[in-house]
């Protein structure tokens, strides 16, 4: 507040002294500030920074010090980590990975953009309670509705595949996502839309030329949400797969640490940086997204 | 216009056949299977309201876990909303670097719940780890972490707080949208720095502070990564949040009603909260006008 707090003060401060005395005030509030944003900072990154020193340490060296920088440089925490106790090398579990995420963000995508076009650009019956529907569904505690799925998932027969992964995501079934959705197509415009409907086109070309092109930023922060969600799910996976072979990155990791943490140390390490990896380049590849889908969704509609 | 009336059903189909199948009917199964016994074996048997009845009469395990996890709650929310806004406010100054330290505060939330963190939760927190090096350089001798009741549930409410970056961006952009000519006539009228962010700024953000007390406590009680693999829920079950009780007791012990009964306790104290916090957001929710959309 200082910045917007001068010009008006300078005119109300005419004593020299006392605009000097706030100069020096502000240069101090300046560093304090500047001070605690850097401890803070540093409280964030370093524990990140240190787990990937520390994936290169040895098992002895782990805990023999504070310092991220290994002493003696080793991969044999991610040669023998990516190995794994099963038949499968981590390759395996990250290729499931993708294979569960790619489905889901696609499905996700081309459904939430149908029910957001829905929602923003159509009247219908019931529109509000419909609309009202997706709130509820926002806030809507999974843990009540996952035990009759799994009863579901298994009378269907869907058990240790990635249907029951998949499916519901298809369906629109991330509120937050048409949510979000919705709130960016009601800011947009709609006289292209008109006029490609004067142009004669019907309501699926309009959807598919003219309102996917618009969405881009708004689809790309779905999808980049998406699939960091899914990349970090731990309980989904741990519900419904069973077969080690079709296991994701999360539930590799976790058994890795049941079978081999009581001594190999830098395994364990080495293969959670691993699957951090993914989610951090995307992040970084695509930062701006992030900020301002989350930003978007903050927003009251 | 007529078709049109009908039209938005069919790109609203995937959404109402999701609905449905993934959400109401599970909804309501679920609360018909918490008045049952039910193993999966044989069909569900009618129960009445014994469950309930155990949980709150005879379950010491319900007792604990419910307690530990409103204490979780109650702790970690708040905390994490003050820093986040704490930090966010100090951010909102024109500094430098301001793009740097946005993404090194919203780094951590991205990894999120991911189980890697949770396993360097488990390093950094062990008697011989990171955090203690760095108390014992402060001249105190090493916490047993893990092993005390108390200190093991603070390690899961700090890993939530480390990760208060999304709750921080949404304070940050609502902050930049505030009228800059409200602060100099607060200025004018000879308010100071605190009085302007209480009766200024506050008052503004309450609809984000709102948004993100809501989200941030729903995602709270549903916790389960990091007792799971940090603590397994021990000590002596201090960390055994209700979501871990649930899980157990449906998909390692298959009893589905009983499972089901807690889900919705659960889901009955969420929604009472829910509710509170809505009704008395009419009384301190300030919606200036329609200028922001």
């Amino acid at each position: 507040m200082t910045d917007i707090h001068l010009p008006t003060t300078s005119i109300r401060i005419t004593d020299e002294a006392a605009a000097a005395k706030r100069a020096r005030m502000d240069l101090i509030s300046s560093v304090v500030r500047y001070a605690l944003l850097f401890g803070v900072g540093f409280l964030m990154l370093y524990p990140l920074i240190w787990l990937v020193g520390a994936s290169f340490k040895t098992n002895s060296e782990i805990f023999s010090g504070a310092g991220f920088l290994p002493q003696s440089p080793t991969v044999e925490g991610y040669v023998q980590g990516w190995q794994t106790s099963t038949p499968y090398t981590f390759g395996r579990f990250f290729w499931n990975s993708f294979l569960i995420i790619l489905p889901k963000v696609i499905g996700t995508a081309i459904s939430c953009t149908m029910v957001a076009y829905a929602f923003a650009r159509f009247d219908f019956p019931f529109k509000k309670i419909l609309f009202g529907s997706v709130i509820a569904v926002l806030l809507l505690p999974n843990v009540v509705t996952r035990i009759p799925q799994y009863i579901l998932f298994r009378d269907l027969g869907w058990l240790d595949s990635f249907l029951p992964l998949w499916v519901p995501s298809a369906l629109a079934g991330d509120a937050f996502f048409v949510f979000m959705l919705v709130q960016f197509l009601r800011s947009l415009p709609t006289d292209m839309e008109e006029a490609a409907r004067v142009d004669g086109a019907n309501s699926l070309q309009t959807l598919v030329f003219i309102v996917v092109p618009m969405l881009g930023p708004a689809l790309v922060s779905v999808c980049l949400f998406q699939f960091m969600w899914t990349m970090n799910d731990f309980l989904g996976p741990l519900i419904y797969i069973s077969s080690v072979d079709k296991y994701p990155v999360s539930l590799a990791l976790k058994l890795s640490i049941d079978t081999t943490e009581a001594f190999e140390w830098n395994r364990i390490l080495a293969m959670s940086v691993l699957t951090i990896t993914p989610a951090l380049v995307v992040f970084f590849a695509a930062q701006r997204y992030f900020i301002e889908g989350i930003s978007a969704g903050g927003r009251k509609g | 216009m007529r078709s049109q009336r009908f039209l938005g059903y069919a790109y609203l189909a995937p959404y109402l056949i999701g609905l449905v199948i993934f959400t109401a009917i599970p909804f309501l199964s679920s609360l018909y299977l918490s008045f049952t016994s039910y193993d999966l074996m044989s069909s569900p048997r009618w129960t009445g309201l014994s469950n309930y009845q155990k949980l709150f009469t005879r379950d010491r395990t319900f007792e604990k876990s419910l307690s530990v996890t409103l204490i979780y709650v109650f702790s970690t929310v708040p905390l994490k909303l003050a820093f986040a806004l704490f930090i966010a406010a100090i951010l909102n100054y024109k500094l430098k670097f301001i793009n740097f330290f946005r993404t090194a505060f919203y780094v951590p939330s991205i990894l999120g719940g991911s189980i890697a963190i949770a396993v360097l939760w488990r390093y950094l927190f062990s008697t011989e780890g990171l955090v203690n090096m760095a108390i014992a350089t402060l001249g105190f001798g090493p916490v047993d972490w893990f092993g005390d009741p108390t200190n093991a549930l603070f390690t899961i409410t700090l890993l939530r707080c480390w990760q208060f970056g999304s709750a921080m961006v949404i304070f940050l952009a609502a902050l930049q949208s505030i009228d800059k000519s409200l602060y100099e006539a607060a200025s004018i009228d000879g308010a100071g720095k605190v009085t302007t962010f209480f009766f200024v700024t506050l008052p503004l953000l309450t609809p984000v502070i709102f948004f993100n007390l809501v989200m941030q406590m729903v995602q709270a009680f549903q916790e389960f990564n990091g007792p799971y693999i940090i603590t397994q829920g021990g000590p002596l079950k201090s960390t055994y949040l209700l979501p871990l009780y649930i899980y157990e007791e449906a998909f390692k012990k298959f009893n589905m009603g009983y499972a089901s009964a807690i889900a919705w306790v659960l889901f009955a104290i969420i929604m009472v909260l829910t509710l509170v916090a809505f009704w008395s957001s009419k009384k301190w929710v300030y919606y200036a006008g329609d200028k922001r959309s």
